[in-house]
C-alpha cells in the first residue's frame, strides 16, 4: 500500500523538472535560455552577457520557467512558468515592464504579431490575454490583470500561437487537440468564435508552428506524442500531410524502442517554411523534414546527428538572419535530486530554405569555439563552459520521465485500477453475481 | 437464441435494477474509453445500420448530452424519424443500458427506433471529436449535475466556455434546451447562456410552438421523478445565432 504512495510522491517530483528552453531573437540580437528558474539572455551584437533589470516591483522567477518568447519585432520578450508569473521584458534595455500574475502555473505563451497582445494558458486549460499599451522607455506599466478568453476543458495546455494577421489565436493541447479561435478586438470580449479544431494526432500535442511569418499563410505544423509532425490549413482545420517520425530515425526498429517513446518535443521552421527542424525525444540531433506548402506535403530529409557527446535537444529555435538551428538541452533539476540546473547549447550552421528541391545542402553543426561570442556565451547561457557528459544523459533521462508522467494519459492494471477505489465508501460490500 | 436474464421476457427490454450506477461520475478524470480522433471517424454503419443502407451521407443532427436512461431520445426517435440523434453519457452501465433498449426496441418495433443510437463519452472533453462545426439543430442538457460547491463549478456540463464549444457544433438558428429541478442551476445555466454572444432566447411564442420543449419535464426519467415529488423546473431554451 505504502510503495504505491511513494511511487505517486516521486512521479509528482519528477513531473517538476522541466526541460531547458531557448530563444532566439527575430534579428539576432540576442538568444535566451531558460533553465530551472533561470532566465539567461546573451547579447549577440556586443558579445556580452545582458543583466534583467526587474522594474515591475515582483521578484524575479522562483520556479521553474516553462515558456519563453520573442515577439515577431523582437522589441518584446515574454517568460513564464510555474511560479505564475508572466514577465513582459523590452529587449533593449531588458527591463521587465510588467509582471502579470496568473492564478495557476503557466504552460505557454504567446506574443500578436503586432505586438499588442500577449497570451499565455495554464495548466488547466484556461487561455488569457493582456493588452500592452503604447509603453514609455522609461516607463513601467502597471501590473495588470489578465483577462479569460477561452478555455480547453480542463487540459494541459501545450503550445499557444497567433496567427500571422493576428486573427487567430490556436492552442494545442494534450487531448490531442489544437483549437482555432477568432481573437476579440478587446481581450475582455472573450474568444467565443471557434474557426476550426485540427483533429489527427493520437496522443497529446507537444507544439504548434506557424510555417511562415507571411501573413496570408495558412498553413500550422504540429507534432505530439504520437511521433508524427502534421501539416494543417488551419482556417478550415483539415489535415493536409502527416509525417511518421520514428520509423525514419531508424531509433525505433535498431533498440527496440517502444514507438510512444519517440515523442516529438519541439520543431521550428526555416523563413519561408521550406525546411522543418525536429526535435525527438532519445534523439541524439535533429530531424529535418522538406515541407513544400504548394503541394501541400511533408517528407521525411534526413537526420542531422550531433557527434561527441550524448546531445538530445530539449528545446530547438531558428535564427532567420544568420541561417542558424540554436539548440538547447537541460533540466531545471535532475531526478528530483537538489542538484543545479543543467543547460547544454548547440548551434548548426546551414539551416536555410533552398532554392532548388535540394536539401542535400551543407549543415554543420559548430564546435563550441565556433559559436559566434564563443566561450563567453556558453558561459552565459549553460552556466558553465563544460559539461560532464554523465550528467547530461541523466538530464535527458529526467526530461523525459517528466514529460511523460505530465502528458501522457495514466494507465492502470485492472487489479491497480480496484486498489485505488478503495477509499471510496460507495461500494457494496456483498455484490451477488 | 438464449433467454438475457437481465432483460424483461415479456418485453425483451433491459431491466434497470441490473444497471446500477453511481450517480455521478468525474468528468475531470482521463478517460480510457476509445474516443473517435475526428467526426470523420465517427463509425455511423455501426450506431444507425438501417439508416446509413438508405441514406450514406446523413448526419447526427440532434446530441442529449448526458443522456441518462435515454428517455428523450426514446420519446424523440419517432418525433423525427428522418433525424439521426445520439446520447452521450459518461457512465459506462447507463450507457450500457440505454445501448440494450434501443436494440430491444428495435426488435420490437420493426423500422422504428433506427435514428438512434447513444455512446459513452466524455461530452465536456469530446464534443468536437464528434460533431463537425455547425453540425447539430438540438442539444440537449437535462437535468445534468448540479454541483454547487464554488470549486466544483468548472465540472457543470454549462459554463461559459463549454458554450463556445456548442456554438462551434450548432448550426445558426440551432437550438440549446436545458432544465433542472436545482433552482440555483437553472439560474446558472440561463445567466451563461444569456451573457454568451452567440446565443438568444426563444419568444414565448416560439417556446409554446415547440413540440420539444414539452417533453423536457415529462419524457426523461428525472422529469417524471420531479413530477411525481411535484417538484419545480427550471428551464432555459437558447437559439445559436450569427456572429457579425
Amino acid at each position: 500500500m505504502e510503495e504505491t504512495n511513494m511511487d505517486d510522491c516521486e512521479q509528482n517530483r519528477e513531473s517538476e523538472v522541466a526541460p531547458a528552453l531557448i530563444a532566439v531573437h527575430p534579428t539576432h540580437q540576442s538568444v535566451a535560455v531558460a533553465v530551472g528558474s533561470n532566465l539567461r539572455v546573451f547579447n549577440l551584437q556586443e558579445g556580452c552577457s545582458v543583466s534583467l533589470v526587474d522594474d515591475s516591483g515582483v521578484h524575479m522567477h522562483k520556479d521553474s520557467i516553462r515558456a519563453i518568447r520573442y515577439g515577431a519585432e523582437g522589441k518584446l520578450f515574454v517568460s513564464a512558468g510555474d511560479d505564475k508569473l508572466v514577465k513582459i521584458w523590452l529587449t533593449d534595455s531588458w527591463r521587465c515592464i510588467s509582471s502579470v500574475s496568473s492564478e495557476k502555473r503557466v504552460s505557454a505563451v504567446a506574443v500578436s504579431n503586432d505586438g499588442r497582445f500577449v497570451s499565455f494558458a495554464d495548466k488547466f486549460g484556461v487561455i488569457y490575454a493582456v493588452e500592452i499599451e503604447a509603453f514609455h522607455e522609461n516607463q513601467s506599466l502597471p501590473n495588470k490583470k489578465a483577462v479569460p478568453i477561452l478555455a480547453h476543458y480542463c487540459s494541459i495546455i501545450t503550445s499557444l500561437e497567433f496567427s500571422p494577421d493576428g486573427r487567430y489565436i490556436i492552442s494545442a493541447d494534450r487531448d490531442f487537440k489544437i483549437r482555432v479561435s477568432v481573437f476579440p478586438e478587446k481581450p475582455s470580449d472573450g474568444a467565443h468564435e471557434i474557426q476550426s479544431f485540427c483533429l489527427g494526432h493520437t496522443e497529446f500535442v507537444s507544439c504548434a508552428f506557424i510555417c511562415s511569418k507571411d501573413s496570408q499563410q495558412r498553413y500550422l505544423l504540429s507534432g505530439g506524442g504520437d511521433s508524427t509532425v502534421r501539416l494543417w490549413d488551419f482556417t478550415c482545420g483539415s489535415l493536409l500531410d502527416t509525417c511518421h517520425i520514428g520509423p525514419e530515425t531508424g531509433l525505433s526498429q535498431s533498440k527496440g524502442v517502444d514507438d510512444s517513446l519517440l515523442a516529438v518535443t519541439d520543431l521550428c521552421a526555416t523563413r519561408g517554411g521550406s525546411l522543418i527542424a525536429v526535435a525527438i525525444q532519445s534523439l541524439a540531433g535533429v530531424v529535418l523534414l522538406s515541407c513544400n506548402l504548394s503541394a501541400r506535403s511533408l517528407r521525411f530529409a534526413r537526420v542531422v546527428p550531433i557527434p561527441g557527446e550524448t546531445f538530445i535537444p530539449t528545446s530547438i529555435a531558428a535564427a532567420y538572419s544568420s541561417n542558424q538551428l540554436w539548440m538547447v538541452m537541460g533540466a531545471s533539476t535532475l531526478c528530483a535530486s537538489d542538484s543545479a540546473p543543467l543547460a547544454r547549447v548547440k548551434v548548426v550552421d546551414g539551416f536555410c530554405d533552398s532554392n532548388q528541391d535540394s536539401v542535400e545542402h551543407e549543415m554543420l553543426v559548430l564546435e563550441d569555439k565556433d559559436i559566434r561570442g564563443g566561450e563567453q556565451l556558453l558561459q552565459t547561457l549553460q552556466g558553465s563552459s563544460s559539461i560532464e557528459k554523465d550528467a547530461l544523459a541523466t538530464a535527458a533521462e529526467a526530461v523525459k520521465t517528466a514529460m511523460c508522467n505530465l502528458l501522457i494519459k495514466k494507465q492502470y492494471p485492472s487489479e491497480n485500477r480496484e486498489f485505488r477505489k478503495r477509499g471510496r465508501n460507495d461500494k457494496k460490500v456483498n455484490k451477488k453475481k | 437464441m438464449g433467454e438475457n436474464p437481465t432483460h424483461n421476457k415479456k418485453t425483451g427490454l433491459p431491466r434497470k435494477r441490473f444497471y446500477r450506477a453511481r450517480a455521478h461520475s468525474n468528468p475531470l478524470s482521463d478517460s480510457h474509453f476509445p474516443i473517435p480522433i475526428s467526426p470523420a471517424e465517427v463509425d455511423y454503419s455501426l450506431h444507425y445500420p438501417e439508416m446509413v443502407k438508405v441514406d450514406g451521407s446523413k448526419k447526427i443532427q440532434f446530441a442529449d448530452v448526458g443522456c441518462g436512461f435515454g428517455g428523450l431520445l426514446i420519446a424523440l426517435a419517432p418525433l423525427f424519424p428522418d433525424t439521426l440523434m445520439v446520447g452521450m453519457e459518461l457512465r459506462d452501465k447507463v450507457t450500457e443500458y440505454v445501448k440494450e433498449r434501443i436494440l430491444g426496441l428495435r426488435t420490437t418495433n420493426p423500422g422504428q427506433y433506427q435514428n438512434v443510437s447513444v455512446v459513452r463519452t466524455n461530452s465536456m472533453k469530446y464534443i468536437p471529436n464528434y460533431f463537425g462545426k455547425g453540425q447539430l439543430k438540438k442539444m440537449f442538457f437535462l437535468f445534468p449535475d448540479p454541483h454547487f460547491k464554488e470549486k466544483n463549478h468548472r465540472r457543470r456540463v454549462i459554463s461559459p466556455f463549454l458554450l463556445d464549444e456548442y456554438a462551434y457544433v450548432l448550426a445558426v438558428g440551432g437550438i440549446i434546451y436545458t432544465i433542472t429541478d436545482v433552482e440555483e442551476l437553472g439560474e446558472w445555466m440561463k445567466s451563461c447562456l444569456e451573457e454568451h454572444p452567440m446565443f438568444e432566447p426563444l419568444t414565448t411564442e416560439e417556446l409554446e410552438a415547440d413540440q420539444v420543449v414539452k417533453l423536457l419535464s415529462t419524457a426523461t426519467e428525472e422529469g417524471q421523478k420531479v413530477a411525481r415529488n411535484d417538484g419545480q423546473t427550471f428551464r432555459a431554451v437558447y437559439r445559436r445565432i450569427a456572429t457579425h
